[in-house]
This record gives structure tokens, C-alpha cells and sequence, in this order.
């Protein structure tokens, strides 16, 4: 923050200053003062200075000081921190290459999408109760497509399947070698997509299974991430994904998305509700991932 | 979050230990030097020079003051932290494959593995508080009843009545650390198939968590020894430990390192994986590693914990606010 105050009156030309004159003028200014800091660690700090064009300028910072981890730490940890460094550790500088934060960013991957769960045991047991009955197989599991055993997070196959992100673009390419890989016999040494169990499963039955009750959501804003859409699809009831499309290189959404539901009906009425819907200042626009011919 | 990457050792590491107030982490490896390091910030503090073979545990005194080190070379030294110095060394006829100090300090528990004619025993050492005073002589030792599977970890129970150990023959067994009786095994049907690979006790040392070769791990309770949870994994684990702050596990391992070249990245399942303690359910996984991970550790204050892989990284994460409010 800074204000311009008025220019000084007995302004100093600058032909008849030194190079090093600068500081000789300080004395001109009001003292620096020192505000806080208070009980919420705010600090204040007023400073006066000339700025290039030898204008007064008035300078506010204000800085929060936060207790950072050292400042837990016991007298003794405090007193380790001093220590000097022996062994090898005493050749280092302090810059040292031995350490170094890591370039990308970790997350705790979650086996399934943050809220979901809440849904799960509902749907585990309405298909259940349909297989009793003879009725359709609802759970299949979408990595090893083995239908009616385990669901997609239970996967004992899950790691070896390829990022489910990847799928919407491309999913022949990606998706017959991810669930294929599931049926080797030979636990533990490499398969070749081609060679393996299922390989004859062709890419656009899987398709087909992923576009089931898919809703393609276009006109989101580049803020929005898969939880704010689960957020917003949940409300009409069990999704089994969320994907949010989103720029390799870039890392910016690339604006559309799509949300499976567990229901068709459910999906129905997310795209009467949200079509049209205005969401973070834009208009969505929902309809079914594929052309339906009903 | 964003790990700090820690690469003080050129071979695969083995163990790591946070001290009582977690600012400082001592990591070992098969290079024979173990390391120590600032648990913020992942700048290392110092090595202690001197083993001759890998490092295969450690354990820090309460004080901070007093490193032991179990090593391959027969060996188990007790050190200086804050100079590095060797105070004292221990000789044994076979490799040492664990340590572990008592409550007070004054006794430490070391496990030899079978080699040669040796059998697999467990040693107890008296610590004398002056190292000069120190003697090399066995408080108490434990011929293992099978001889010729290695214990691959042997901690104090509470109060150090007790000593609990565990190894390759997937038994779970606590002794008396008086007489060296013993006090009770785990049982065939609820205990593990295959070796067990780590030991960790809770902060209160109240239950304990081993973790075994046949991908499962379990919790224990450290007084009765009957079973109270297990948490199935899709990976042989190497690693375990129990967050003192929430109910969390944490299990690390994935497939032998003989096989890594040969599968698929993700067939490795290299990451740490978060179990809830209680409902057993996966919470998560951190990637992160390019082998399996052998050593795991939590910070004492249960906000950030380091593991230690195959890779020869120690990764140090301090978790983000989010993970203090995953609701299950």
C-alpha cells in the first residue's frame, strides 16, 4: 500500500546531488514507525521514503506473523536446531542437493471420490437383491469388468488399470489393455496387452458400459473440479463417476465434464434440473454423453 | 502436499525413527552410515561413520542424547547424536537385525539372525547411563524356538515386562523379560501366513501393528495378544506404523524388488497406504516411490510422516489440513 503525498516544498534539483546523495535526504522524513504487534500477530509498519521521482511516499506494510512449526517445538528440539552438522553432513552447503522438495504435488489418492461412500452400501445391496431375483447384473466392476463380484474400488485388479481420467478421450486405446491385464494367470510377470486373457474384449462394448446413464456436462468454468460437480450431481442421487476434463500440458479444465449415475432415472432428472442451470457464472449445459435414441 | 525428497543413502533404506519430540529423523540403509535429519525442513543434521555392513535398525533414547544401531557387521553400536561419535560397539557372532531401547534407557532388547551354526536369539543388554562404564555382557538371552528363522523385530511391552518379537515364522511371541519365559504366541488360524516383516507399537504401546509377507497386516493387543484388527492389502508389506494423532495406519511395501523390472509401474503398488484403525477401510494412497517401501514412520505429533523405499529416498510428508478432516 502506498500513498503519494504532496511533493516536498524545498525540493532538492537533482543536478546538485551526489550519486550517493540519496540517504543525505532521509533525514527529511517522518521517523519509520512500528504498530503491533497485536493479539492476532498483526503487525504495522509505516515507512516514508522518495521514490524516483523524489516524491514523499508513504509506505503501510502490514504483515501477519504465524506460528510455523518451529515455533512448537521444545527448548531442547530448539537447541538441536543450533547443533552443528558432523560427519558427512559437515561438508554440505546449506543449500545442500541431498534435499529437495518434490516437484509435483502428492495427494492422498482417496479409492473413491470424497462423498461417495454414503451411496455405496445402498447400491451394494439393490443389485445383490436383483441377482437373487435374476434380475440384470448392476455390479460390474469397470477395471476387471467381472460382473457381480466386487465393485470397481474393491478391484483387487485396481492399480494395474490405467488412470480412469484417461478414458472419456480415448477409450479404445486405453481401456482394452487396463481390465485386461486382470485375468492373467501368472501373477506377477508382464503380459502383453495383446497376449492377455481379455484382450479380445473389444473397446466399444467397454464403451458402451461407460457411457451408460453418462451425462456430459459443457460450459463449466475453468474453477470447477470434479468435487464441485459430484457436489452438484449428488443431490439426485448415487453418481459412480465424476471427470472433469482437463489440459494435459496445461492443467486448465477444459471446461466440459461428464457424471455416470448409478440410475437412469436419476440422470434424467439431473438433466432437466442443471440444463440451463447458472453455475458459477455460467450456464451450464447438460444433456446425455450419447445421442439417445428415445 | 509435497513431499521433501531425502537422498543421504545409495542403497536401499531399512528403517527409520523419529526421537521422542520429533524434530529429528534417523534413517538407515545398507550403506552402512546411518543418517540423521531436521524433520521439518529434510536438511541433514549428520551421519554416524563406522558399521561395516547395512544398517537394518535403530532406535533413539528418550533424551535424544543416545543412538543404538543394529548393522549386518555383527554389530550394535550405541552413538553420540549430537557428535556422531561412537561410544560403545557390541559383538556379536551373527548379524543384528533389531534394537530397541526400554522405557529409562537402561535396557536395550538386539535380535541376531541364524547364520552359520548361530541360531536366531534375542539379546537383552544393560545400558549403562556413563558409556564408559558400559559391559558387553547379556542380561538375559533368548534362544528363538525356531532357531533357523530369523526375529526380524523384538520390542519392550509395557512397562518392558515383556518383550514382543516377531519374525519369518509369522509367529507373534511375548516373552518375559525377566526370565526369558514364554508368555503366550499367537495363534495358527488369526495369525499370519507368511514372515513378518515389521513391528510398531502405538504411542501408548497399549496395542502394536505387525505387518507380513502375506499382504496383510494386523493389530495386536500388546497385554493379551489377542487379535484385533487386520487390514488386507493387495501388496506384500514391508512397513507399518500407527498415527498417534487419528486413527490411522499406515502400510507400505509392494512387490519383491527382484520383480520390479519385470511388471508394469502400477503392478508395484508402491504407495503408502492409509487404513482407518478402526473400520479397517482404505482411507488412501501416496505415491510416490519407484520401489517398494520398506521403512515407514510417523512423526510423534502425528502431522507428517517420512518413508523410506527401496529407491534409496527418504520422502518426508507433512500432510495438508485435508487429511485432518477425512470424514469416513
Amino acid at each position: 500500500m502506498a500513498s503519494v503525498e504532496a511533493p516536498p516544498a524545498n525540493r532538492v534539483r537533482w543536478g546538485e546531488l551526489e550519486e550517493d546523495d540519496g540517504e543525505d535526504l532521509d533525514f527529511l522524513l517522518p521517523p519509520r514507525m512500528v504498530i503491533g504487534p497485536d493479539e492476532n500477530g498483526v503487525k504495522k509498519v509505516i515507512e516514508y521514503k522518495f521514490n524516483e521521482d523524489g516524491n514523499k511516499v508513504k509506505i503501510t506494510t502490514t504483515s501477519r506473523a504465524r506460528k510455523l512449526a518451529q515455533a512448537r517445538l521444545t527448548k531442547r528440539a530448539l537447541e538441536r536446531r543450533s547443533w552443528p552438522k558432523f560427519g558427512d553432513a559437515s561438508h554440505e552447503d546449506v543449500n545442500s542437493r541431498l534435499t529437495v522438495p518434490s516437484t509435483e504435488e502428492i495427494i492422498l489418492e482417496r479409492p473413491r471420490a470424497p462423498g461417495s461412500k454414503a451411496e455405496e452400501p445402498k447400491v451394494a445391496g439393490d443389485p445383490l437383491a436383483a441377482l437373487g431375483k435374476g434380475g440384470a447384473v448392476l455390479m460390474v466392476c469397470r477395471t476387471c469388468g467381472k460382473k457381480g463380484d466386487h465393485w470397481t474400488s474393491k478391484c483387487p485388479y485396481k492399480d494395474l488399470a490405467s488412470q480412469a481420467e484417461g478414458f472419456m478421450d480415448k477409450p479404445s486405446a486405453s481401456e482394452t489393455a487396463a481390465p485386461a491385464s486382470a485375468t492373467t494367470t501368472t501373477k506377477g510377470a508382464y503380459v502383453p496387452p495383446g497376449m492377455r486373457g481379455g484382450a479380445e474384449r473389444t473397446g466399444t462394448e467397454m464403451r458402451r458400459r461407460n457411457d451408460e446413464n453418462s451425462v456430459r456436462v459443457t460450459n463449466l468454468s475453468e474453477d470447477t473440479r470434479e468435487p464441485d460437480l459430484l457436489e452438484l450431481f449428488r443431490t439426485f442421487g448415487a453418481v459412480s463417476r465424476v471427470y472433469v476434463a482437463v489440459d494435459q500440458k496445461t492443467q486448465v479444465s477444459r471446461g466440459f465434464g461428464f457424471v455416470n449415475f448409478v440410475n437412469k432415472e436419476d440422470a434424467e432428472r439431473a438433466i432437466n434440473k442443471l440444463n440451463g442451470y447458472g453455475y458459477d457464472n455460467l450456464i451450464l449445459r447438460v444433456e446425455w454423453a450419447t445421442p439417445r435414441t428415445n | 502436499m509435497r513431499p521433501i525428497l531425502m537422498k543421504g543413502h545409495e542403497r536401499p533404506l531399512t528403517f527409520l525413527k523419529y526421537n521422542r519430540e520429533g524434530d529429528l529423523l534417523f534413517s538407515c540403509a545398507k550403506d552402512h552410515t546411518p543418517n540423521v535429519w531436521f524433520a521439518d525442513n529434510g536438511e541433514r543434521l549428520g551421519t554416524y561413520k563406522g558399521h561395516n555392513g547395512a544398517v537394518w535398525c535403530c532406535d533413539v533414547s528418550r533424551d535424544s542424547m543416545c543412538l543404538i544401531t543394529g548393522s549386518a557387521d555383527q554389530s550394535v553400536k550405541l552413538w553420540n547424536v549430537q557428535t556422531g561419535a561412537q561410544l560403545y560397539s557390541f559383538s556379536f557372532d551373527s548379524p543384528a537385525r533389531s534394537v530397541d531401547f526400554s522405557v529409562g534407557n537402561k535396557l536395550a532388547v538386539i535380535t541376531t539372525d541364524p547364520f552359520m551354526e548361530q541360531t536366531a536369539a534375542i539379546h537383552v543388554k544393560r545400558i549403562a547411563e556413563d558409556p564408559s562404564d558400559q559391559t558387553s555382557e547379556s542380561v538375559l538371552t533368548i534362544k528363538a524356538p525356531n532357531g533357523r528363522q530369523r526375529i526380524n523385530r523384538a520390542v519392550w511391552g509395557p512397562l518392558n515386562r515383556t518383550i514382543i518379537s516377531a519374525g519369518e515364522d509369522a509367529v507373534v511371541r511375548i516373552w518375559d523379560s525377566e526370565t526369558g519365559k514364554l508368555l503366550k504366541e499367537s495363534e495358527k488360524e488369526t495369525g499370519h501366513q507368511k514372515p513378518i516383516t515389521s513391528l510398531s507399537k502405538s504411542s501408548d504401546w497399549s496395542h502394536f501393528i505387525t505387518g507380513s509377507l502375506d499382504k496383510s497386516a494386523k493389530l495386536w493387543d500388546s497385554r493379551t495378544m489377542t487379535l484385533i484388527k487386520t487390514y488386507v492389502t493387495e501388496r506384500p508389506v514391508n512397513a507399518c506404523d500407527i498415527s498417534p494423532l487419528l486413527d490411522h495406519v499406515v502400510l507400505g511395501g509392494g512387490q519383491d524388488a527382484s520383480n520390479v523390472t519385470t511388471t508394469d509401474r502400477r503392478a508395484g503398488k508402491f504407495e503408502a497406504k492409509f487404513f482407518h484403525k478402526i473400520l479397517q477401510e482404505e482411507i488412501g494412497g501416496v505415491k510416490g516411490h519407484f520401489g517398494p517401501i520398506n521403512a515407514l514412520a510417523f512423526n510423534p505429533d502425528g502431522r507428517s510422516f517420512s518413508s523410506g523405499g527401496e529407491d534409496g529416498y527418504v520422502r518426508l510428508h507433512h500432510f495438508d489440513p485435508d487429511y485432518f478432516n477425512i470424514k469416513m
